[in-house]
């Protein structure tokens, strides 16, 4: 048995090996391009320039920043656990890595396509929540601790939604090998069909990503960095690299599995260079209401995060799956998914309204300051 | 049996939590300075917290008996760096009080204008630092710093100086202002209505602020007035108290404006307060700026030497954060006795406990920074 790269044949395993390694090595650079897009796109928020001293346009600040990170020494506090202190950073890192294995670039470049591909992406990155835990817990750090736990809370509640979300769009697919669910979407991409599906992934994939405003667990306003307080040097970098690389792999199972991936529109009539540019465009769009996000809203508190996934996210995703359960057992046509999609989300953001705040508190939107007329001075 | 009872007993025992002991600060993005409170929190939610202050103390107060009335502008901006023109305010005007100086006309006015530009960009460093205590990243702090640099410009011009501006002396002001004053104030003013306008979109009606602002560290009418908070901190729980109103210092008698109180006393209200006070700063300033005419802006009779009879004084006036008061002795001759300063700051900062008592560790994070110290204030 043999498989086919680059005209040679190779074992199966030396072959995944070498196809993972080109994904991991590529995907690196890609990583370091997406820091500097971040600062940069930051900048253009804030009304910035951004990095621009480091090469032309600041380009090679990515690279200035990461011989910065080696060269720092690997500080490691007296009481640390060394173990979990020094291993942390692995376990985060390389579950995010392994998630690269099932993503379908464009058509035929893959390391593999596994037929339960969704069901190994999601459980092998939430093996990450491992690293965290590890690493707030071996720092000897309160912030970390809290940090830790904090991380432990939202990586566990934001998981069910965003594995019911992904798990709704494969129903309509009927198959859970990313692949083929690009392919299905070559006609009409699932987003139409699954408006809160859709919505329910990229709330959960902001916060599975610790992305403001889900960055409670790292919350640099309020514990200073949460697990990563006591990291420093290429320890630091490597998780620096693993939250920026779950950006990029959330980006691109979100936009194969809700935005058509490389397939709609016409990505298999136009040949590689145009799936190429499809992938590329609707990752980057992702990634760019990412950035978005994070320049516009500010931090949600911990109960409201988590009241927010059991109760808001949760029902709503199950909701979706039983409204996706009925249309295909009736096979009524796909119209009413539209329609009861868009309702749904609509309801789902009146609900929001209510719920979002403090249990026992007394409900008070809008309460603005009245302005007291200037009282007669004598 | 009896053991097994015994073991379950133990078990509930067992699962009763060990609060945590947290330390907040002195070095910490949120404490605005160099602040340090600890806490004890149960989880995530404080049960106690002690404040720890005297970080930044440098004994201006002490050093003000030193130096003559003119030295002693310089130790006041130190004080309040965010609102140094407040500050000097209620120093000059306490030396003006003891030396029973009658100060003219334009220097009143230009006083008053500078002053309330000061509110201005020491509110705008408020929102932003507000809203990055709320995890905003960054946005909000630099359209506040955009707003305030504008400001700070037009201080350095009017002043020499971006930060300690001593501008303000016993009598009057330094020196005239720019010919191009009056058109640079209507341009910085434009610039922050839209800057305000921008916070408005950005935070306000942001709903996650709204939800993590609104209910979050109320404080009764009562309390605040026992804990003698002062400034927007205290009208936000309701109480109608305004200095400039209630003991009309400068032109303020002269101007139309409203004194702005909030219903709650909750972090959202000491925001949106602070928010609308801004908008009638620029009333308040637009109507300076047409009364503004030309004159003399020192006395007559100015003596080389500033001396003053014995006497006492305290003089409040109402800066940014509250009542800064000026409580000065002077037993004849070119210093002061005593110079007291009174802190809104300080005084604000009692109800800390009171607020976060109770709350989430992120909600005392905001509710510090909704009550907007200054730690050279609080420690001065």
């Amino acid at each position: 048995m043999s498989v086919e790269l680059f005209g040679t044949s190779f074992n199966p395993w030396v072959d995944a090996a070498i196809r993972l390694q080109l994904v991991v090595g590529f995907m690196t650079v890609v990583v370091m391009g997406l820091i500097y897009a971040e600062r940069k796109i930051l900048a253009r928020f804030h009304q910035r320039v951004g990095p621009q001293k480091t090469g032309p346009r600041g380009l090679l600040q990515s690279v200035a920043d990461a011989v910065k990170l080696v060269g720092k020494e690997d500080l490691r506090p007296a009481a640390a656990d060394p173990w979990t202190f020094e291993l942390a950073p692995y376990f985060v890192f390389i579950p995010i890595f392994l998630g690269f294995v099932i993503v379908p670039w464009v058509q035929g470049w893959n390391v593999r396509l596994l037929e339960l591909g969704i069901l190994y992406f999601v459980a092998i990155s939430s093996i990450s929540i491992v690293g965290w835990v590890m690493a707030g817990w071996g720092s000897d750090n309160r912030y970390a601790i809290i940090g830790a736990l904090r991380a432990a809370a939202q990586g566990i509640s934001y998981e069910l939604p965003l594995v019911l979300a992904l798990l709704s769009a494969a129903m309509l697919a009927g198959s859970l090998q990313l692949d083929k669910i690009v392919e299905f979407q070559s006609a009409v991409p699932l987003i139409v069909w699954q408006p809160l599906g859709f919505f329910i992934f990229f709330v959960a994939a902001l916060a599975e990503l610790n992305r403001t405003p889900f960055d409670i667990p790292v919350g640099e306003s309020e514990i200073v960095g949460g697990p990563f307080v006591e990291y420093s040097g290429i320890r630091w970098s490597m998780f620096f690299l693993a939250e920026y690389a779950g950006m990029l792999i959330m980006a691109f199972v979100g936009s194969s599995v809700f935005l058509g991936g490389y397939s709609w529109p016409f990505g298999e009539d136009f040949g590689l260079p145009f799936q190429m540019l499809l992938a590329a465009g609707k990752g980057g769009l992702f990634i760019f209401l990412i950035f978005w996000v994070r320049a516009s809203v500010p931090r949600l508190r911990i109960d409201q995060l988590m009241g927010y996934s059991w109760k808001i996210l949760l029902p709503f995703s199950f909701l979706q799956i039983l409204i996706n359960g009925f249309v295909l057992v009736y096979g009524l046509p796909h119209i009413i998914l539209l329609i009861t999609g868009v309702l749904s989300l609509g309801l789902l953001f009146w609900v929001t309204e209510g719920i979002v705040q403090r249990p026992l508190e007394p409900r008070r939107r809008r309460a603005r300051p009245t302005i007291v007329q200037e009282a007669e001075v004598s | 049996m009896v053991e097994v009872l015994s073991q379950t007993s133990d078990r509930s025992a067992e699962f009763e939590t060990q609060d945590l002991l947290l330390n907040v600060g002195p070095q910490h993005p949120s404490t605005h300075g160099v602040f340090r409170m600890v806490m004890t929190v149960d989880g995530e939610v404080v049960r106690d917290v002690i404040p720890y202050i005297g970080y930044l103390h440098r004994g201006a107060e002490k050093l003000c008996e030193t130096m003559d009335f003119r030295q002693g502008i310089g130790f006041m901006d130190r004080t309040e760096y965010l609102a140094a023109f407040n500050a000097e305010l209620s120093y000059v005007m306490a030396v003006e009080a003891l030396a029973d100086l009658e100060v003219p006309e334009r220097a009143q006015w230009i006083r008053m204008i500078l002053s309330e530009l000061n509110r201005l960009s020491s509110h705008f460093m408020f929102l932003g630092a507000f809203g990055v205590d709320t995890g905003v990243f960054g946005t909000p702090f630099i359209y506040a710093w955009r707003e305030r640099e504008a400001l700070i410009d037009l201080f350095e011009e009017v002043s020499g100086d971006r930060m300690m501006y001593a501008y303000f002396r016993p009598g009057g002001v330094a020196w005239d202002v720019p010919v191009n004053f009056v058109d640079r104030v209507k341009e910085v003013l434009i610039s922050s209505a839209q800057g305000i306008d921008d916070f408005d979109s950005l935070l306000s009606e942001n709903e996650i602020f709204l939800a993590r602002t609104q209910g979050v560290g109320s404080i009764s009418a009562e309390r605040a007035i026992a804990l003698g908070m002062s400034g927007p901190s205290l009208r936000a729980s309701g109480v109608d108290m305004d200095i400039r109103r209630d003991e009309p210092y400068l032109k303020y008698d002269q101007v139309e404006w409203d004194v702005i109180t909030g219903e709650h006393g909750d972090v959202f209200d000491r925001y949106y307060c602070r928010v609308l006070e801004m908008r009638e700063s620029i009333k308040i300033i637009s109507q300076c700026l047409d009364r503004l005419a030309p004159g003399p802006i020192l006395p007559e009779k100015m003596p080389r030497m500033l001396r003053t009879p014995p006497g006492e004084v305290y003089l409040r006036t109402e800066a940014p954060r509250g009542e800064y008061g000026v409580y000065m002795v002077s037993k004849g001759g070119n210093r002061p006795y005593r110079c007291k300063v009174r802190s809104s700051c300080l005084s604000n900062l009692q109800a800390l406990h009171e607020l976060t008592v109770g709350e989430y560790v992120a909600d005392a994070i905001i509710i510090l920074g909704s009550i907007d110290i200054v730690l050279s204030e609080v420690d001065r």
